[in-house]
């Protein structure tokens, strides 16, 4: 799950992480209000959306008067903010941070991640800050440094004045560093995040390390235990296909293409795009139905595909394991009748109960294209989308 | 000969009582040895109770101690599974082998970090795994025992239906498993391929192996440095995701691309540089390895 930037900076705040004092808003004269509230000659007005490289978007900018304030406030709110993360329809923007402005000396950045190999937390630090990250571990990997946490100790004063140091904070600042890196750490690991990052973190011209922009994911599969966190949720922010996937216990991820397709299991969905791809055409999404599908899981599954009015053709790849063939094949027979179905369905379905599965679909009298194995499924439904296009 | 278990294995199921548990514990136990294979099951209030004639113990070492089990199977819900799984470690089991999927990720590092701590000699499979199977002698794990035959191939994989999947294409080749085994879709976990590889290098039952990942980490890249210089046998595979774009999670909670690391065309690269033979269709998965077979 993903929160905004004024939402992570509460957070790391009620760790001990210094961020420049700001209010959140929701409409432009509360952006007028909270920067009048704040007071100071520079404000900083942010827009809020899940995605990053919001400053090279044009969704982050300073005013220097309350009325540069409103003027950009005015221009930011509601706009359709694209960045190299939302895709070119872009976000609407609907939530405003206004922050005083700060003194930067210096530009740093952390981050905070687990390294499967070594299966710790690793917290990331580099002298670039204010850039793109990914670029930085591209073109010089050397100006990123790590280090590796002990679940039980938690990052060693050692350890973050390390860091501190190789990034260049000066000697009058580490012990100021300190505080701020093991706040960041401890607040990772208590939250369940998956991800921290600041960037920048800065060194103020009075030698203060202050964390100017703060992003945080958090585990899906803990937050159960963080019912704070999961109020925080912005549902604008994700796509309602997802929202509505979830409700249902289904695991589904909208893409580009315009065929849909229908698997169980995670591995084999993706596989399954993997085959449509090979064949020339383009997934419109990954569904995965899990191991408990039922017919009204199946149904519902059916229905989300078909919300994308891009979808040309659907594929149903089932391996039946544990789950029945037949039990599918009804599900999809009263899919298609219930969703009026008006574009190719192509089946293919293997293992248990498999014949019994293609009698229930064949008798259902259903226009449905079976395949044998998924080379032809694959082969078949990319020719049904080009033949529907 | 097989890998990680066969029939002279012993296993407890720790969750038996729920739902998951009861099914695939009657599926397990109906599948080839497993009558004298399933012998006890694990619940910290039932004990003395039975699950259709399979004794329930209060504690994991208990189980051990009365029946002589060595191997746990692990269905318990995601809160208590990482609790679950050290108990079994505590116990000094050989093997646990955890089905639960969604169990947080910080669960997981901190039971990771005492096992290798403390120097604990139990291995553990998954979690969010399908298990470990050796075909007509023993299924420990929810996948659908009658694709399996027995014979000279073994199979890796983290995800639960492709391996099916390859399982299933093999099968109709002709090309029966010497062990099938899925080390799970999650981001922190026990064995990896690399160490299923050595697993099926050192066993004589095994002729070559089929290997399927998936994008995120690094798991992939690791096991084929390896195999270059140490693999004796053929290796086959095959990485889904090709098409998944960065930064979604594919259903796996492993399954992720970030920071442009973990792609499929990086570790498909890597494999073949390696010696390994790999196949972008996901169809020819069997015939690709019956290509190298000797």
């Amino acid at each position: 799950m993903k929160i905004h930037e004024y939402q992570a900076k509460e957070i790391i705040r009620n760790y001990g992480v210094t961020t420049p004092r700001g209010i959140a808003c929701f409409n432009v004269d509360e952006a007028v209000a909270a920067a009048e509230r704040l007071g100071g000659k520079v404000w900083v007005v942010k827009a809020q959306i899940h995605a990053g490289g919001r400053g090279k978007g044009g969704g982050v900018k300073v005013a220097k008067s309350i009325h540069e304030v409103r003027d950009w406030a005015s221009r930011i709110f509601n706009m359709q903010l694209r960045t190299h993360q939302t895709g070119p329809e872009g976000q609407k923007v609907r939530r405003l941070l206004i922050e005083e402005g700060a003194d930067i000396r210096k530009e740093l950045y952390v981050g905070l991640v687990v390294d499967r190999g070594r299966q710790q937390v690793c917290m990331m630090a580099s002298s670039e800050g204010g850039m793109d990250i990914e670029e930085v571990a591209a073109h010089t990997p050397s100006k990123i440094h790590k280090a590796f946490i002990d679940p039980h100790l938690g990052l060693e004063d050692g350890q973050a004045d390390e860091l501190a140091d190789k990034i260049g904070i000066p000697q009058t600042s580490l012990h100021k560093a300190r505080v701020i890196l093991k706040a960041l750490y401890l607040a990772f690991w208590e939250t369940d995040a998956t991800l921290v990052e600041i960037n920048p973190l800065i060194l103020t011209g009075d030698g203060n390390v202050v964390a100017l922009d703060a992003k945080m994911n958090f585990d899906d599969n803990a937050l159960y235990r963080h019912p704070d966190i999961v109020a925080m949720r912005d549902m604008d922010e994700e796509d309602p296909s997802e929202i509505e996937a979830s409700k249902h216990g289904l695991s589904y991820i909208s893409l580009d293409g315009d065929i849909g397709c229908l698997v169980n299991g995670a591995g084999l969905a993706m596989a399954t795009m993997d085959t449509i791809k090979l064949y020339g055409g383009e997934p419109a999404n990954f569904l995965d139905v899990g191991g408990g599908a039922t017919t009204e899981k199946v149904t519902e599954a059916f229905k989300l595909m078909l919300r994308n009015r891009n979808l040309r053709a659907i594929l149903v790849n089932i391996f039946g394991g544990i789950m029945k063939c037949d039990v599918i094949a009804t599900g999809v027979v009263e899919a298609a009748k219930q969703v009026k179905l008006a574009v190719p369905l192509v089946v293919r379905m293997k293992g248990t109960n498999e014949d019994l599965g293609r009698k229930i679909l064949s008798a259902s009298g259903l226009p449905i294209i079976s395949a044998e194995n998924m080379a032809e499924a694959g082969h078949k439904v990319v020719a049904a989308a080009q033949g529907a296009r | 000969m097989s890998i990680l278990v066969n029939k002279n294995t012993k296993v407890m199921t720790q969750g038996i009582t729920g739902k998951t548990g009861q099914f695939h514990t009657r599926m397990c136990r109906d599948y080839a040895q497993g009558k004298s294979c399933f012998i006890a099951g694990v619940h910290p209030t039932k004990a003395g109770q039975d699950f259709e004639g399979i004794p329930i113990f209060g504690s994991v070492r208990s189980a051990k101690e009365q029946t002589g089990a060595t191997v746990s199977v692990v269905y318990v819900p995601p809160p208590g599974a990482a609790a679950a799984i050290w108990e079994a470690v505590e116990a000094d089991l050989d093997l646990v082998i955890c089905i639960t999927e969604g169990i947080p990720v910080r669960d997981m590092i901190e039971v990771r970090d005492r096992m290798r701590k403390q120097n604990r000699k139990t291995l553990l499979l998954g979690p969010n795994c399908p298990g470990a199977i050796t075909p007509d002698e023993i299924k420990i794990g929810i996948m659908p025992g009658h694709i399996h035959r027995k014979g000279p191939i073994g199979v890796v994989s983290r995800s639960g239906t492709l391996t099916y999947e390859a399982v299933g294409q093999l099968t109709e080749l002709g090309l029966g498993q010497s062990s099938a085994v899925g080390i799970g879709g999650d981001p922190v976990n026990g064995l990896k391929h690399i160490d299923v590889l050595k697993l099926y290098n050192e066993d004589p039952a095994t002729e070559a192996v089929i290997m399927i990942g998936e994008i995120g980490g690094s798991d992939e890249e690791e096991a084929a440095l390896w195999a270059k210089g140490n693999m004796k046998k053929p290796v086959v595979g095959f990485i889904a995701g090709v098409t998944a774009p960065p930064g979604k999670r594919m259903g796996h909670a492993g399954a992720i691309i970030s920071g442009g690391k973990g792609t499929a065309a990086e570790k498909l690269a890597v494999m073949e540089e390696c010696g390994i033979k790999v196949t972008k269709n996901p169809a020819e998965m069997g015939k690709l390895l019956k290509s190298v077979l000797r």
